[in-house]
């Protein structure tokens, strides 16, 4: 017998899962060429997704619903509210963009959206391994298919392809991971899980053998180098509003994983995958950046960008305990929060500008088709030059604040090698600031090619222009936003 | 609102309306809003000498409110007797600069006015916080607003201008934020800078923070040898851009030395005293010679700049009244000698497009009302006893001759060499029979150009003559700044 509580705690899913399947419905009697009112259904639906979400983060109850499968906690609530928000934003702005490259003839488009959506939401919620293994194929298996939704065009098909294989074997990774972890604790629920290693009677080599295969399949997630091949292709061939799909509210989903598995999973194994997470730190932090440099694919500076950027968000979470304390843990995993959920609505925004700027036929991909664009709308390059600012972490937006949190949760740990990283982590963003300046620099330096204004519909002006004004406001009045991650991590670690 | 908030948010205001509005279209009416913000932004900085207390150390005109929670950021205002002229000087400037720019910029008016409007709040947020992320992020945000000015409206070669600029100068910033976040945690907790001017610290924790201070004021200065960004980024940067990056944005590094490096760690500050003086008399007499023999009018002046803030961290180090003080009058100084040098050289490249010496030759012959003005500024850059740069450099000699009479030579040989390279450029470009025709062409400066070059004139002679109001204003916070660092906060 479930009780209602249960069914309380999972509304939005179902909700998100009900719409989906009508929509999908009323999409087979929609005439229109752009799809407008599967459009503003699905956005619909999406708001009241993210809204009761919202609510049930601001009630900040924690709630374990069908005997522990899932569980609704503040954390999880806000990062699926930032996660709808983050699909709508794309949705809005990835809407004139598949109309003209004919990737409106069905509805597949808002449909696959949602659910992915839904995967996002079960990773989230899920507190049983095979929950948030469900979860996963969900999203990953529905995001396969939107980077193929132009299955005539060869580099959206080899993209797909590639995410398909590398997808497939990380799944794969990280099922073998959790199957380890299974037989040698004997639960699939995190939180009895977390009861049996923290009990030490279970051989440390088992876990740690099972451990290497979790990390290497959340790195395949995040894309963290050694595990990020496949995001420069993927980012790259697929088109662009499907690219956005795959690089922000995932991002956000693929975190929550992260905490739930190995923070309310495997603390007791802090010290085994704080070292694993340095590793991969490092190495994407100077990878990422370095090679970002070498691009003049926009989609592609911006996929090696996103490596570094996870690489800093490894290093928030490595910062958790010290010395098997684990009284800083709060502060390090909400300042990777805050950095997750920063990065996400920075890149909302800058990919945002690069649909916005693809016509029909014509791309825009390439950082030299961005050449004079203060001169033909001064406020689309305004966002972008914002969320290139914020991306190097140059005060006073956001980005700059969540490099701060993470450094702080390094430094404040107060171990001479978190100090070293954390200098190491600056000079690497000193590289880092090279290549989003040279974006500005082509933006507002070079001459225009064209002198074609750039026109948009007023859903996406409108939106862009929030987004690209709250980069820069959550810059002045930071605040609120932090405390809403510590808050939310706080709650998290107490249960 | 209170004052110090009106001086940094009134211009950032104003300028965020000129981005917004502006087209241009309308570069008339984008000029005349950009003046009246600049002017409204400058009265308000009035009262900040007009109600400021001459015999407390205290911080002033204090504002406190919690910014960010979570890291206990305050939004934490106030100025004392070293920070109150900078504030003054910057607001003061940038209404010098509009006026310059007035029809000298014809492409995207109002991005330009806008720009420089909003680096004055940040730079007037830079001297007034009191709290260390807030100073932190004012002092990374000017990066932004002069790294388009360059780019967009500089010379051939901006592009490398602006990126050496940029990334010059963050390198040295981000080494500070760690520096921050360090004192943070170690003071458990706090961005407070009064606190930490009273946390006790360990040698090589103070070590490692000066230097981390140092690699951050000293490329911002700069001193030698960091500071070979600044001729080419002079050199490249628009007429505006030069004299705000030479008047106000080099003192944000000098600053950062008195309000950072001393107090926090006054033992490490006295330990690598010897260091600092040894690459300011560098920088006054080696940097002094580089000048001698540029071609290129406004990278001479560069040169010059970075001897005169040679000058300025000499005055510092040697932990005197005297020396110090004379570091903070010859700050002020030159800002407004060094602004009217580059103002002076844009007003001839506006007209003949050129910055060589050698394009020039006999400008008093058709140009003579603005020769009288070249002269004065060029007397004020010697430091001639009657001109503003005459007084900080003759303190601060007479405070390094105290300290050790061979360092008080080497800073004295200066004046010779400043006097040398400045009065052989005037000579040459100024003096003689009229060179080429296009010095023949040559139109006098016309009102807004006389305008602007008698604003500056104004308080450069008024600083030589009568300079008490200036120095008044600072004695008490020196000496108590100067009783601070003598003390031991070894722990």
């Amino acid at each position: 017998m479930i009780d209602k509580a249960s069914w309380i705690a999972v509304y939005p899913e179902i909700v998100l899962l009900v719409m989906a399947c009508v929509i999908a419905m009323t999409d087979l009697f929609v005439k229109n060429p752009r799809r407008t009112s599967t459009y503003v259904l699905t956005l619909l639906s999406l708001g009241v997704v993210a809204l009761l979400n919202g609510l049930y983060a601001q009630g900040g109850q924690t709630i374990y619903a069908f005997g522990n499968m899932v569980v609704s906690d503040s954390m999880g609530n806000w990062l699926k509210c930032f996660a709808t928000i983050a699909v709508m934003v794309t949705l809005v702005y990835g809407r004139p963009y598949a109309a003209d490259r004919d990737m409106l003839r069905g509805g597949e488009l808002f449909t696959l959206a949602m659910f992915s959506l839904l995967g996002m939401s079960v990773m989230i919620s899920g507190n049983n391994f095979l929950v948030i293994y469900l979860g996963l194929e969900l999203l990953t298996l529905s995001s396969y298919a939107l980077v193929a939704l132009r299955r005539d065009n060869a580099n959206a098909t080899e993209a797909a392809m590639k995410y398909f294989v590398l997808g497939a074997m990380a799944s794969g990774f990280l099922l073998y991971g959790l199957s380890m972890m299974y037989g040698a604790t004997g639960s699939l629920d995190v939180n009895a899980v977390f009861k049996a290693i923290a009990s030490g009677q279970i051989k440390h080599q088992v876990l740690v053998f099972g451990l290497v295969f979790v990390v290497a399949g959340l790195a395949f997630k995040l894309g963290v180098v050694p595990f990020h091949m496949w995001i420069p292709d993927v980012y790259h061939g697929a088109p662009t509003a499907v690219t956005l799909l795959v690089a922000g509210a995932p991002k956000l989903a693929a975190f929550a994983i992260v905490i739930r598995l190995l923070v309310e999973g495997f603390l007791p194994l802090a010290f085994d995958w704080q070292q694993m997470l340095a590793v991969l730190a490092i190495a994407s932090l100077l990878l990422g950046n370095l090679a970002a440099i070498a691009q003049t694919n926009l989609k592609r500076m911006l996929a090696y960008s996103t490596i570094s950027q996870m690489g800093f968000v490894l290093l928030g979470l490595m910062a958790g305990v010290v010395n098997g304390n684990t009284l800083s843990a709060a502060n390090a995993y909400s300042s990777a929060m805050f950095y997750m959920v920063t990065y996400v609505l920075t890149t909302l925004a800058s990919f945002g500008v690069i649909l916005l700027l693809a016509r029909e036929g014509f791309e825009s991909e390439e950082i030299a088709d961005f050449a004079g664009l203060n001169q033909r709308s001064p406020l689309y390059a305004g966002v972008m030059a914002v969320c290139m600012f914020s991306l190097a972490g140059i005060p006073p937006m956001v980005g700059f604040y969540a490099k701060l949190s993470v450094l702080q949760a390094l430094i404040s740990s107060g171990q001479g090698v978190h100090i070293a990283l954390a200098v190491f982590a600056v000079m690497m963003s000193l590289i880092g600031a090279f290549y989003y300046l040279r974006v500005v620099k082509v933006m507002y330096f070079d001459e225009p090619i064209t002198a074609t204004t750039v026109s948009a519909p007023m859903d996406v002006r409108a939106v862009l222009s929030v987004n690209g004004a709250l980069v820069l406001l959550l810059g002045v009045v930071p605040g609120g936003l932090m405390s809403l991650c510590a808050n939310a991590i706080v709650q998290m670690l107490k249960t | 609102m209170s004052l110090l908030s009106l001086a940094i948010w009134t211009p950032i205001l104003f300028g965020v309306v000129l981005l917004a509005l502006g087209r241009d279209e309308q570069a008339g009416a984008v000029r005349w809003l950009a003046l009246v913000g600049a002017v409204v932004s400058f009265l308000v900085t009035l009262p900040l000498y007009g109600g400021f207390k001459l015999d407390t150390a205290a911080m002033q005109f204090v504002e406190k409110g919690v910014w960010i929670e979570r890291f206990n950021v305050n939004y934490h205002l106030g100025v004392d007797g070293i920070s109150l002229w900078f504030v003054l000087l910057t607001a003061f400037i940038n209404v010098v600069v509009v006026i310059a720019g007035w029809e000298v910029i014809t492409r995207r008016v109002n991005q330009y006015m806008g720009a420089f409007l909003i680096l004055s709040g940040l730079m007037i947020g830079v001297f007034c916080a009191l709290d260390g992320m807030l100073f932190y992020v004012f002092f990374e945000a000017t990066l932004i607003p002069m790294y388009l000015i360059i780019g967009i409206w500089g010379g051939p070669n901006k592009i490398y201008a602006a990126f050496k600029f940029f990334l010059y100068t963050l390198l040295g910033s981000l080494l500070m934020l760690v520096a921050l976040i360090f004192l943070y945690t170690k003071s458990g907790g706090s961005f407070d800078l009064a606190t930490w001017h009273k946390l006790p610290l360990s040698g090589t924790a103070q070590s490692l923070l000066f230097f981390s201070f140092f690699a951050a004021f000293a490329v911002k200065v700069p001193m030698w040898p960091v500071h070979t960004w600044l001729p080419d980024v002079h050199v490249e940067a628009p007429t505006g851009g030069s004299a705000v990056l030479a008047a106000i944005m080099l003192k944000l590094g000098a600053y950062g030395f008195l309000r950072f490096s001393m107090p926090i760690a006054p033992d490490a500050s006295r330990e690598w005293a010897w260091l600092i003086i040894a690459l300011s008399l560098i920088a006054v007499i080696y940097v002094g010679l580089v000048a001698m023999v540029q071609r290129d009018m406004k990278k001479l002046v560069a040169y010059s700049s970075v001897a005169h803030m040679g000058f300025v961290t000499l005055g510092f180090f040697i932990f005197s009244d005297i020396g110090v003080s004379g570091g903070i009058v010859q700050m002020i100084a030159h800002g407004f000698v060094s602004a009217a040098m580059f103002l002076s050289i844009g007003v001839l490249y506006d007209r003949v497009h050129s910055r060589e010496i050698a394009s020039y030759g006999g400008v008093v012959n058709t140009m003579p009302k603005f020769t009288a003005f070249a002269l004065l500024f060029a007397m004020a850059n010697c430091g001639l006893p009657g001109t503003a740069g005459f007084v900080g450099e003759w303190m601060v000699i007479l405070g390094a001759v105290k300290f050790n009479f061979w360092i008080g030579f080497g800073a004295a040989t200066a004046l010779i060499f400043g006097a040398a390279y400045t009065l052989w450029m005037f000579k040459r470009v100024y003096l003689g029979p009229v060179a080429n025709d296009h010095v023949r062409a040559l139109k006098d400066i016309n009102a807004r150009e006389f305008l602007t070059l008698g604003l500056l004139a104004v308080p450069v002679l008024y600083m030589g003559i009568y300079p008490k109001p200036f120095t008044d204003v600072m004695n008490v916070s020196v000496a108590e700044l100067l009783k601070h660092v003598a003390l031991s906060k070894l722990n």
